[in-house]
């Protein structure tokens, strides 16, 4: 066989471009589960991109009336309206009033608050997800493509790691880090700040790199590397332009369930206190923050955050199954 | 059979042994100097170091870990950093007990139900009652415990204090701090909510598991035989579909311990109940307490590695199908 007939015998299935990409989205947008969570998501991403824009007031501005209930609740709205119909069609109905999620003991407003948690939450989850997803992805190949006593090694480490729950890790990590003092500007600082974003791509190294590992091996006993290999094709050229597109798929799905469970450790870390410091306006620390005590007294500060939260798992949730099942069918 | 065994114990040993050396390094390498924490910032450099000498800070890092292992076996579990200086073994076997009775009302609540749900669930794919049970099991039970946790108590709880019913049973308080040492019983009203966020953390898991092992037997030829030589369907489905698809849900109770335990961590921190999640958050962590870090974490890894090997073996003994090699 020459040179340019062995280049020619990976399968069409698994060449990729503009038409699949469609397909994949055709078919996720198609159920409305999926849908309505992908609206969600991008919803939510558009108030992490511009929520500096539409935030009336910054995350610590204290100069507003403490504790005042919101001005926009739906159930009070419906309520007023339900009583005189003729309200439906006055715009006072409609005006979200300066504070549309009430302020906090401390004379914050939530909705700012809200919107401004939006942008910490996506990148530390999503940068956490990416970096955890590009080293996973090399480990796996790697493991799974070199075989012998390298895969074993690092097979058995990562069973082993993955032996403690996420959280578990994420949060004795955090834990043991939390008050060390840095200095400002050093790399310590650097880390120290960036330690919950670190910590979610150090737990999902290990799950990422598994599901990669065992495509790869799928994909390795096929006719198309074994050409590459006769070919004489270098080792990087194999795993990434010959068997790295064939566990694409895989990666989506599993990037994607990542980063829902990424989102929901985000919120519950910053729940438990050691991700955000105060004052952050970081939902899970808003949460933690209004409980107790307070919560008699400024119920909204604790039930918006935890509205959001619970909004955007569902709908990533929602998003992920439908990527998940999207990819199956493109498959 | 003993060779599956062997291997399976040396793997659990391997795995007990790395994990421990990961949270060992991490309590040694992170940076934060353990004796200046305990002795606060205006500690006199002589002071710090007497009390490193004395925690034994300054000796090689393996001879540290072989110490503290060599003793954690031998059940020699040290005391806290903090004072009062108490034996953790005391306190993690106290706090392990009231963590493993929120386990066991979390999974006498959650098993039958989430089974039948997912029966339903698998059996109806596709159609409507499907549909509620995947959407509701996808989204509403998947949030984060503490939301759950919170919003059962800001409903159940608090208002429904006035509840004549509730009140008399004692049942639902808003906080369940209950001292310690009480007994199961005197225990139980205070166990019920967060029992049941548990509960609804843990479901959405079994429930995707039957559902998916109940649509995968029915789709498999022997169904198609049992139906095709006159067998009533209630039959097939008792009798066939459900011992097959339910052998693997005996896994799942092992398989999501460590689910069950994390969640527990945060459910525990929500309702102040105090259980080993607990413990760790409000006290190993917060002081910093390195040695009950320690203790906790190898404690929780050992349960975890032997409920999965419970599940292996569970798994072996009820598929014959099964080789053990």
């Amino acid at each position: 066989m020459t040179h340019s007939a062995l280049s020619r015998v990976r399968p069409a299935r698994f060449s990729r471009g503009a038409g699949s990409i469609g397909r994949f989205l055709i078919a996720l947008l198609r159920s409305p589960q999926s849908a309505a969570g992908t609206v969600i998501v991008l919803f939510f991403l558009a108030l992490a991109l511009f929520g500096a824009q539409i935030a009336p007031y910054r995350a610590n501005d204290q100069s507003n009336p403490p504790r005042h209930p919101p001005t926009a609740a739906p159930l009070e709205r419906l309520r007023r309206v339900w009583d005189d119909p003729g309200r439906l069609f006055e715009t006072e109905t409609y005006r979200p009033g300066p504070y549309p999620f009430g302020t906090d003991t401390l004379g914050r407003d939530v909705f700012s608050r809200v919107i401004l948690g939006t942008s910490s939450i996506f990148r530390v989850a999503g940068f956490g997800t990416l970096i955890a997803v590009v080293i996973g992805t090399f480990l796996g190949l790697f493991a799974g493509y070199q075989g012998g006593l390298v895969d074993e090694i690092i097979t058995r480490v990562f069973d082993a790691l993955l032996a403690m729950p996420a959280l578990l890790l994420a949060l004795v990590i955090l834990g043991i880090i939390r008050n060390v003092e840095t200095e400002p500007g050093s790399f310590q600082a650097a880390l120290a700040d960036n330690a919950v974003l670190l910590v979610i791509a150090l737990v999902y190294v290990p799950i990422v790199a598994r599901v990669v590992r065992s495509s790869t091996l799928e994909v390795k006993t096929r006719a198309f590397v074994q050409a590459a290999q006769i070919r004489g094709e270098s080792w990087g050229y194999i795993l990434f332009r010959e068997i790295f597109p064939s566990v694409i798929p895989a990666l989506v799905v599993e990037a994607s369930l990542r980063f829902s469970y990424a989102i929901f450790l985000v919120a519950s870390l910053g729940f438990l206190g050691v991700a955000a410091r105060p004052p952050s306006p970081d939902w899970g620390l808003m949460v933690n923050e209004n409980r107790g005590g307070y919560y008699q007294l400024a119920p909204w500060a604790l039930e918006y955050p935890a509205a959001a939260i619970a909004l955007l798992v569902i709908g990533v949730n929602l998003m992920s199954d439908g990527i998940r099942r999207a990819v199956q069918r493109s498959e | 059979m003993s060779r599956f065994l062997a291997r399976r114990l040396l793997f659990l040993i391997f795995t007990l042994f790395l994990t421990t050396v990961i949270v060992f390094l991490l309590t040694r390498v992170l940076p934060g100097d353990v004796a200046r924490v305990l002795l606060g910032r205006d500690a006199s450099p002589a002071a710090v170091e007497a009390k490193r000498e004395e925690l034994g800070l300054n000796d090689p890092l393996v001879v540290q870990y072989v110490n503290w292992a060599v003793d954690f076996v031998r059940g020699d579990w040290g005391q806290t950093f903090a004072s009062p200086r108490q034996d953790i073994r005391a306190i993690v076997t106290e706090r392990l007990v009231n963590s493993g009775r929120l386990a066991f009302l979390t999974l006498l609540i959650a098993l039958p139900l989430a089974i039948t749900l997912g029966v339903i669930a698998g059996l109806t794919e596709g159609k409507l009652s499907d549909s509620v049970i995947s959407v509701l099991s996808l989204s509403v039970v998947s949030l984060p415990e503490f939301v759950t946790g919170l919003f059962l108590i800001n409903t159940v709880a608090l208002r429904w204090r006035d509840n004549p019913i509730a009140d008399a049973l004692g049942w639902f308080p808003a906080s369940s701090a209950v001292r310690p040492d009480l007994s199961f019983r005197e225990a139980l009203p205070a166990l019920w909510l967060p029992a049941i966020a548990a509960t609804l953390v843990l479901m959405a898991y079994i429930v995707r598991l039957v559902r998916a092992g109940v649509i995968e037997e029915l789709k498999k030829d022997y169904v198609r035989t049992a139906v095709l030589k006159g067998l009533p369907y209630r039959t097939v489905i008792v009798k066939h579909v459900l011992r097959n698809a339910l052998i693997p849900t005996v896994t799942v109770i092992a398989t999501s311990s460590g689910w069950l335990i994390s969640g527990m961590v945060v459910i525990e921190s929500v309702f102040s109940y105090p259980g080993l999640g607990r413990l760790l958050i409000n006290t190993a962590i917060n002081n910093r307490d390195l040695p009950l870090i320690q203790a906790i974490v190898a404690v929780t890894v050992v349960i975890i590695l032997l409920a999965n090997f419970t599940a292996d073996l569970l798994y072996a003994l009820l598929n014959p199908r099964i080789r053990l090699e």
